[in-house]
């Protein structure tokens, strides 16, 4: 698999592998970004914690799309760094589809400006935009009466490939369909619709590439596969724009991760939004309640609290390697039974469902 | 703006591949021509000798006008709304291609089977003639001016009618309205052949 992304990715470019990663080596485009010059962030911006702006791929500044009275997203600023994963995330309406629509040029925006691989995304640039990035629509959208090699090739004129049949081959390979290539598209099953879309996406060799939900209706292997496929392309360079309702595919593959609702929630690493809205925790089970529990926990390094919660002790602390061994410690020095001592870990599907509750019970107060 | 032929003909390419597997499309294509033939060949195969110098006077194979009409209208109707339906115009329009790239080789690709069932139908129709017809009905038919107004006229009919499905079809969101109201804005070029037909 990894031989063939490696193959499909012709020139890798460079990733950002993490916080103040800058480029080494600057391709036409990634210059041509730096040229732009860093973008300062402009009022009403999330800030991209975790991340510098060396080379931008994507960059997005107040961005708006309306229909008629309604707004499917406001104020949308972000930027999106080459090599990166970045998962954009929302409950449905939210308006991701329609963000993915507009920096795909489908759709012109009503408000703001965004650069998309360093081309300012305006009518004028839709072509050469589009000829940079690929688009995986959520409907895999086939020409069902025709086959799967003769739906990629004419995805691959449109995209005029130099070396079609060996792109095609590639493309199918990566998405374990080489043996597919003649089925009609009518006869594939959702999953290998998906598939085959898939593969129509990594066709041009994109700098960049909008995945709307690609995992939607695909079996837990077909779904892994896609994964190892992302992870494949990011290794090679491919930045990727990653819409999803599969939180913990998120988690798992994206560099930071957006969350949206009609406006921008909130932006940065999994990790670290999870500690930005989630204070750390032990949860400590003893065999019988601790006779002091105040005199055991109060005055420990990195034990900034507690409370009792039935048969546990919930102790907020701020940094868990400091904390842990102090409390285990003050626990077995008080005589206390110890049955577990275990670490709160909140998940992405805490924090999207922290911040979209709380946009829930804003709107109804 | 500079076209990129390589796209039109992607377009082309797999529209007729997408007819040639679409068996309803290809029935409705057969049927068409027989109905534009009928009254022609009524009108020139049961005339005795006597009736040449009637036909003389008349424009039969005019009729066969409404071929390039009709044929391409059906076509054309879906060409964008059934893309819309379907979901692959999505993806169609997120490659390089430009709307004109686009909507030329949709036209293009309806061309190419208006023109040829309009000009084998009419070859056919001109070779029975010869073979079948009275001899002095044969002379009294096939007459240069109109023969080469057949063959000047045939693409022209097809380009309007396919130029004004293609603009229904943009704008239609239902492939099945998009195919009525472009049979309908075919009747005009039909009802003008018809009349020039009669005499």
């Amino acid at each position: 698999m990894i031989h063939l992304i490696r193959s499909l990715v012709r020139k890798p470019r460079r990733r950002i592998t993490g916080a103040g990663a800058s480029a080494a080596a600057v391709g036409p485009d990634e210059a041509a970004s730096r040229a732009q010059g860093p973008r300062s962030a402009s009022p009403g911006k999330v800030a991209a914690p975790g991340r510098t702006s060396g080379a931008v791929a994507l960059s997005v500044h107040n961005l708006g799309e309306r229909f008629g009275a309604r707004s499917a997203f406001e104020d949308l600023s972000f930027e999106v760094g080459y090599g990166e994963v970045f998962g954009f995330l929302g409950p449905n309406g939210a308006g991701k589809t329609t963000t993915v629509r507009t920096l795909g040029t489908l759709l012109a925006p009503s408000a703001g400006s965004a650069m998309v691989t360093g081309l300012p995304l305006a009518p004028e640039n839709g072509v050469e935009i589009r000829r940079r990035i690929s688009v995986m629509p959520e409907a895999p959208g086939l020409y069902q009466r025709l086959s799967v090699a003769e739906n990629l090739e004419c995805f691959a004129s449109l995209y005029e490939v130099p070396v079609l049949r060996e792109r095609i081959e590639f493309a199918l390979r990566a998405v374990n369909l080489a043996d597919r290539a003649q089925e009609t598209c009518a006869a594939l099953s959702k999953g290998l619709r998906q598939r085959v879309a898939l593969a129509r996406a990594l066709l041009p060799d994109p700098q960049m590439l909008f995945l709307d939900e690609p995992t939607s209706g695909l079996d837990p292997a077909a779904a892994r596969d896609v994964h190892e496929l992302i992870d494949g392309l990011r290794q090679h360079g491919v930045t990727i724009f990653l819409t999803t309702h599969r939180l913990e595919e998120a988690e798992r593959l994206c560099d930071r991760v957006a969350i949206l609702n009609t406006t921008l929630r909130t932006i940065g690493p999994p990790g670290e939004l999870r500690d930005r809205l989630f204070a750390k925790t032990l949860t400590v089970r003893t065999l019988v309640p601790v006779p002091d529990p105040g005199r055991v926990f109060t005055g420990l390094p990195g034990v900034d609290g507690w409370h009792q919660d039935g048969a546990s002790y919930v102790i907020a602390i701020s940094d868990p390697v400091t904390a842990t061994p102090a409390v285990t410690r003050a626990l077995v020095g008080a005589g206390a039974d110890v049955m577990s001592i275990a670490e709160s870990r909140h998940s992405l599907e805490d924090v999207y469902l922290q911040l979209i509750d709380q946009d829930t019970e804003a709107g109804q107060g | 703006m500079r076209l990129s032929a390589t796209r039109v003909r992607a377009i082309i390419r797999k529209e007729l591949r997408e007819y040639r597997h679409n068996r309803q499309l290809v029935v409705t294509m057969s049927v068409f021509p027989l109905i534009f033939i009928i009254t022609p060949a009524v009108q020139i195969f049961t005339q005795p000798a006597s009736a040449a110098s009637t036909l003389a006077h008349s424009q039969v194979l005019v009729y066969m006008l409404g071929i390039p009409a009709l044929v391409p209208a059906t076509f054309a109707s879906i060409s964008v709304a059934g893309e819309r339906q379907q979901g692959t115009l999505e993806p169609v329009l997120t490659t390089p291609i430009r709307r004109e790239e686009f909507l030329l080789g949709k036209a293009l690709a309806a061309l190419v089977p208006a023109i040829s069932v309009s000009y084998g139908v009419f070859g056919v129709f001109v070779a029975a003639i010869e073979l079948f017809a009275q001899p002095a009905v044969t002379s009294a038919v096939l007459r240069g001016p109109e023969l080469i107004a057949q063959v000047l006229f045939t693409p022209l009919v097809a380009a309007l009618s396919i130029w004004i499905g293609i603009a229904i079809s943009a704008r239609s969101n239902d492939p099945r309205v998009a195919a009525q109201l472009s049979v309908l804005a075919s009747l005009p070029s039909i009802v003008v052949t018809t009349l020039i037909g009669h005499g």
